[in-house]
């Protein structure tokens, strides 16, 4: 899993059965390096987050079958929670 | 799960068995501000997508789960939705960065 944030998000009419009722979101990963904004990816919400929210990303076929609750789901990353704070040693 | 820009299609006269009456498309790998991310590759397309078009791409074994019918065919990479309208808020305006110690963001 990973931590990102909500930068944009995507209207699609036509998609593939299993995208839908549920959102598209672009996801910009979090760095410990100032300036990197690279490594953004597209996933599906299924925790209502909106654009400028912290959420952790689940990136992982198996899991996010097992989130939407079914087992041919063809998706990979999959908005599991919105991040309040996170503390760095 | 990535976007992607058709750029062309491709023709196959010989195809592994269960793949047949597949359409593949040659796309261009893109990031969020459409900026091309690598070489082009070719993608199964399941939504009927056509040179120009922005859409969203799903890789690896997600990709055959993609498909129709055989779910377990040689594809790692399948064009799931086709964008409509992309909103993109610029670099400047949230921050990526990780302090040391607590960081807030509600």
């Amino acid at each position: 899993m990973i931590i990102g944030k909500v930068v944009g998000t995507i209207v699609t009419t036509i998609s593939h059965a299993h995208f839908k009722h549920h959102r598209l979101l672009v996801v910009q990963p979090f760095s410990l390096e100032e300036g990197d904004t690279s490594g953004d990816f597209v996933a599906l919400d299924n925790s209502q987050a909106g654009i400028g929210d912290t959420v952790l990303v689940l990136r992982e076929g198996s899991g996010a079958r097992q989130v939407l609750n079914n087992k041919d789901a063809c998706v990979i990353s999959v908005i599991v929670g919105i991040v309040d704070s996170v503390s760095i040693a | 799960m990535l976007f992607g820009q058709v750029k062309g299609t491709a023709v196959c006269t010989q195809k592994y068995p269960g793949t047949d009456g597949l359409k593949l498309l040659l796309v261009q790998p893109v990031d969020k501000h459409l900026k091309p991310l690598g070489g082009l590759q070719v993608a199964a397309d399941v939504v009927q997508a056509g040179p120009g078009d922005l859409c969203v791409m799903v890789r690896s074994r997600e990709a055959a789960l993609a498909l129709p019918d055989i779910k377990f065919v040689p594809v790692d990479l399948t064009l799931v939705g086709i964008v409509d309208e992309l909103n993109v808020h610029p670099d400047g305006e949230f921050n990526y960065t990780l302090k040391k110690g607590l960081n807030q963001f509600t």
